[in-house]
């Protein structure tokens, strides 16, 4: 359930004063114009003074207008000192390349100059009337909210970095209404219980709601369609739900609408934790659907009075049965439900910077020379899918891609033990032993003494040293090999007996063997000594 | 008590405090005490022996002794000393080497020095003895100088292929047994001759096949072989010192190559009989998608939030001599409440245990570096892994891929956790010349160039 910040509409836009004029650096590369948003209550902007210095980087020029950072902490002067230019609103519209937040008006599609560039969010799919608008002018817009949900373009991925934040906010919003601890304590003043949380859905928003509020404290529980984030709701502190019903997984990456089977199933488990937990977190979204309904009324009513639930669905029709998209509302059962639809706008500074980066992203892919020179590759799947118009013709919808979100499923779920080493069977193996022994057997009853005792020892002691080796500390094995590298030097033992030989030959020979042999003492001993003294323990 | 009985005595003893001395390795609080033993040992071995040498011997022979055993234990000594950590591989090689060619002599001049036997059996029984030490002695010999020149990169590391270069091991095996009939039946220095150079051959010819990352195996098998070598000579001279002796360094070897065999899933038949390079060659052609990379600044950010983080090295750390900055790293970040660990493949590096060796030498507390079993179920839970220098031990395929060469060999799990930095000079394969998908998930970087500037780096931006 991958959540869907939306992107609103904007107003009806004053008429435009200045014809475009500005006039390209050709010199430095394109221009790039980073706007104003003029959408109510937005307080977002597409570009914050460490996103100017990366396009400064690959090659752009950079034009911010005036007073754009002002809502997000960024000061014009912050801009200027990152590189950029601080204009009016009539040379930052007619950049060659501008970006925005929020899709831009009628009235701010006329101040584009022609064949510009325009990013931001458009939601083409809600929007054909505003990208039919954009397709009269000879434009190239690039909807970022259209990035195709594939590995590579993570680092692009607007909807990811705004849900990420909207996901936060919204554990914050609703610690603000909650009346008690999220964490449990145990104070002198008596023991609190920690807070239960539900989250509905488990994509980036959801994900990000549970981090945020296992890291609070409070014990929180996760509901999703598709089986396979179980571990990811583990990995960061919550407990998956989940709703025993066969489901399919998904393969682009967003849920499906589901069985009927299952929705009765997990309808049963919305009311069973709706009257347990404290607060409820809904993030379920089926893109070009209305949201599903989570939360009935009923089980609204069978909440405990002070609970909360945030509907971060709101704008698209909401999870919750009673949520009014951007306000707050509290029941007759003193539940508060907030349909707050600016939750990654409640954190400007922040906000703006993830979509920045998200927009520098896109323009390092679409600037592979870095030389400020804007190119577009239709073969690109990411290129292609972001471009909702290009040159005035509209290119949306771009053809499907296939991705996954399952990506190591398929063949981490393959029967592992296939190519299992060709072991020998049991009776080839008794077989052999069986010879082996036999041989031993053999050969010791027909030899004269000594050999029958010198086997004797030998077998003992390999069958010591099978036990005693076995118990070494898996660190110690290089010590292990050069102290059993200076004791294999006890072949000297051999070479010195000879060397009292009454043969120059011999002697000569002895010679050269107590000579290596003893290195091989000395140097195994030393060198061991040296190693076990760096060994220390922390 | 005569001479002689007292240097038996001595030799019981001698072994009973070998066998302590390898007991005593098995933990790092006993393993000082253990080369403690070892040293005792020795020292009352080499008494009795010198002692019973010296005993009606003439000048000259006390003199090469004395010599002898004064020169060799100054190189031993001076060698040791000066030995970096991570030329511990060559050394150890090169030791190897001077036991096989001592193996070799004392052989030979059991040939050369006719005693009397009190029957014909005994004597072919001799006979025999001879040519086995030799043998085993010289295949030990040419074995670890390769192995050596290996590791000390002064010949290439990748497999000799030779055509049909399994039947050259069988044939020159099968002639070796032909010779050992042939000398005991009718002795002649030129037979002792002949299977001096096929040993030699046979020992370079088998070593010079292994490639690189098949090191630990190849080190801990010519350490078995050196014990055997020493073992065939205790039969020679009817000492039963050499013998136990011998045998414990043997099984010793042995057990150590069994080990590092498990680690990679192979058998030791397979190792011996080829690398891997030559399995993997078949065609790869599997679209895994595209890396990302990462500066060192990020990951220093990166490692400064995080809660714990694993690094998992591998020979690249020791080629890059990585493992001072890497101690450092690891210091600042235990200084800021960052768990850190290091999780050790078993056959990481060209030695078994080669990595605690150099981490060892950095200063890392050996209580935080673990062993792959002991760290593998952690790593779901942990922020950040640095892999450094390590490539087949980390890879998924391993695990997940049934048809990857490298299935079934047990890896670290690196990838399980939330983070994953790769640290690599290229994206080229690893030993194994297998691709490794570790370097295209979603939660894995990579950080381009010689891992100890990288890391360095990083301590910088820390």
């Amino acid at each position: 359930m991958t959540d869907e910040i939306e992107s609103q509409e904007t107003a009806p836009g004053a008429a435009p004063d200045t014809a475009p004029d500005s006039s390209a650096g050709p010199e430095i590369g394109s221009v790039i114009g980073v706007v104003t948003e003029t959408a109510p209550g937005e307080t977002r902007v597409a570009g914050t003074p460490a996103t100017v210095v990366q396009l400064v980087k690959i090659g752009y020029r950079v034009v911010v207008e005036s007073g754009a950072g002002a809502k997000s902490a960024f000061t014009d002067d912050a801009y200027a000192e990152a590189g950029a230019e601080v204009t009016d609103t009539a040379t930052a519209w007619g950049a060659d390349v501008v970006l925005k937040v929020n899709a831009p008006s009628t009235g701010e599609i006329a101040q584009l100059k022609d064949d510009a560039v325009v990013a931001s969010f458009i939601a083409p799919a809600l929007n054909p009337e505003l990208l039919a608008a954009l397709s009269q002018r000879s434009l190239t817009v690039l909807a970022m909210d259209a990035v195709p949900r594939i590995s590579r373009a993570q680092s692009m991925d607007v909807l990811s970095s705004m849900a990420n934040i909207a996901g936060y906010r919204a554990v914050v919003e609703a610690a603000h209404e909650f009346g008690r601890f999220f964490t449990g304590q145990v104070t002198a003043a008596g023991k609190v219980p920690p807070a239960k949380v539900l989250v509905a859905g488990a994509g980036v928003a959801g994900l990000a709601a549970i981090g945020a509020a296992s890291s609070l404290g409070a014990v929180v529980r996760a509901t999703d369609p598709r089986p396979e984030v179980a571990d990811q709701v583990k990995s960061i502190g919550g407990e998956y739900l989940k709703v025993d019903v066969e489901v399919e997984e998904s393969t682009d990456g967003y849920a499906k609408a589901t069985s009927e089977d299952y929705d009765r199933r997990a309808a049963e488990i919305y009311s069973e934790q709706a009257a347990d937990v404290d607060i409820v977190i809904t993030t379920a979204l089926i893109p070009g659907r209305a949201a599903p309904r989570l939360l009935t009324e009923a089980d609204i009513a069978s909440m405990k009075p002070g609970s909360v639930v945030v509907d971060m669905a709101a704008a698209q029709g909401g999870n919750v049965a009673g949520s009014v998209a951007g306000e707050k509302v509290v029941t007759a059962n003193g539940v508060t439900i907030l349909g707050y639809t600016d939750l990654a706008g409640r954190l400007p500074t922040q906000a703006s910077q993830l979509y920045g980066t998200n927009l520098v992203n896109l323009l390092k892919l679409l600037t592979p020379e870095k030389d400020g020179r804007l190119v577009l590759d239709f073969e690109d799947v990411v290129q292609r899918g972001v471009t909702v118009v290009r040159d005035g013709e509209t290119t949306w919808p771009p053809p499907a891609v296939q991705v996954s979100a399952a990506p190591a499923a398929a063949p981490a779920k393959a029967p592992e033990p296939v190519p299992e080493k060709a072991k020998a069977t049991p009776l080839a193996k008794g077989l052999l032993i069986a010879v082996g022994v036999l041989a031993l057997f053999l050969v010791n009853a027909f030899a004269p003494q000594p050999l029958p005792q010198h086997f004797t020892v030998l077998v003992l002691s390999i069958v010591i040293g099978y036990y005693v080796i076995g118990k070494v500390h898996h660190a110690l094995h290089t010590p292990l090999m050069s102290v059993t590298n200076a004791i294999s030097g006890i072949i000297v033992v051999g070479a010195l007996v000879q060397i009292t030989s009454d043969d120059l030959a011999i002697q000569l020979l002895a010679f050269v063997a107590v000579l290596l042999a003893s290195i091989n003492v000395f140097g195994g001993f030393a060198v061991t000594r040296r190693m076990l003294s760096m060994f220390s323990k922390g | 008590m005569t001479v002689e009985s007292a240097a038996t005595a001595a030799y019981i003893v001698a072994a009973l405090l070998f066998i302590l001395s390898l007991a005593g390795l098995s933990k790092h609080e006993t393993a000082r005490s253990g080369v403690v033993f070892g040293i005792a040992g020795m020292t009352i071995a080499l008494g009795a022996t010198i002692i019973a040498a010296i005993d009606g011997a003439e000048a000259l022979g006390i003199v090469l002794l004395l010599v002898a055993v004064a020169i060799g234990g100054a190189i031993g000594l001076w060698r040791a000393r000066i030995v970096e950590m991570t030329g511990m591989p060559e050394l150890i090689a090169l030791l190897h080497s001077f036991v096989g060619l001592a193996a070799v002599l004392v052989g030979w001049n059991g040939y050369l020095e006719h005693g009397s036997f009190p029957s014909q059996s005994l004597e072919d029984i001799h006979n025999a003895e001879v040519f086995i030490g030799v043998f085993i002695g010289a295949v030990t010999f040419t074995g670890s100088i390769v192995a050596n020149l290996k590791l000390s990169a002064k010949i290439s590391s990748a497999p000799l292929v030779l055509p049909g270069k399994n039947l050259l091991n069988l044939g020159a095996l099968g002639l070796f047994v032909v010779l050992t009939v042939w000398f005991v039946i009718s002795p002649a220095l030129w037979l002792l001759i002949l299977v001096t150079i096929v040993a030699l051959a046979l020992g370079w010819h088998l070593v010079a096949s292994i490639g690189g990352g098949d090191m630990p195996v190849v080190v801990s098998m010519l350490n078995s072989y050196s014990g055997w070598a020493a073992a065939a000579a205790g039969f020679l001279l009817n000492n039963d010192l050499l013998i136990v002796t011998g045998a414990l360094v043997g099984s010793s070897g042995a057990y150590l190559s069994y080990i590092m065999c498990k680690a990679m899933n192979r058998s030791f038949i397979s190792v011996i009989a080829g690398g891997f390079g030559i399995e993997a060659k078949g065609g790869d052609d599997t679209e895994y998608g595209e890396h990302r990379e990462i500066t060192a600044q990020d990951t220093a950010e990166l490692l400064t939030n995080a809660s714990s983080v694993i690094i998992t090295p591998g020979y690249g750390m020791a080629v890059a001599q990585a493992q001072y900055p890497v101690a450092d790293l690891t210091k600042k970040l235990r200084e800021r409440g960052v768990e850190v660990r290091f999780g050790i493949h078993p056959v990481a590096g060209r030695l078994p245990g080669h990595m605690n060796v150099l981490l060892a030498e950095a200063k890392v507390p050996y209580d935080i570096v673990l062993e792959m079993d002991e760290i593998n179920d952690d790593f779901a839970s942990t922020s950040v892994v640095l892999v450094i220098g390590a490539n087949d031990t980390v890879n998924p395929a391993a695990s997940e891929d049934p048809s990857s060469p490298i299935a079934g060999m047990p890896v670290l799990h690196v990838w399980e956790a939330e983070n994953v930095i790769v640290f690599k000079r290229s994206m080229a394969a690893g030993y194994a010349g297998v691709q490794n998908p570790l370097f295209f998930r979603d939660n894995t970087q990579m950080l381009f160039g010689d891992a100890k500037d990288r890391v360095e780096d990083i301590l910088r931006a820390l």
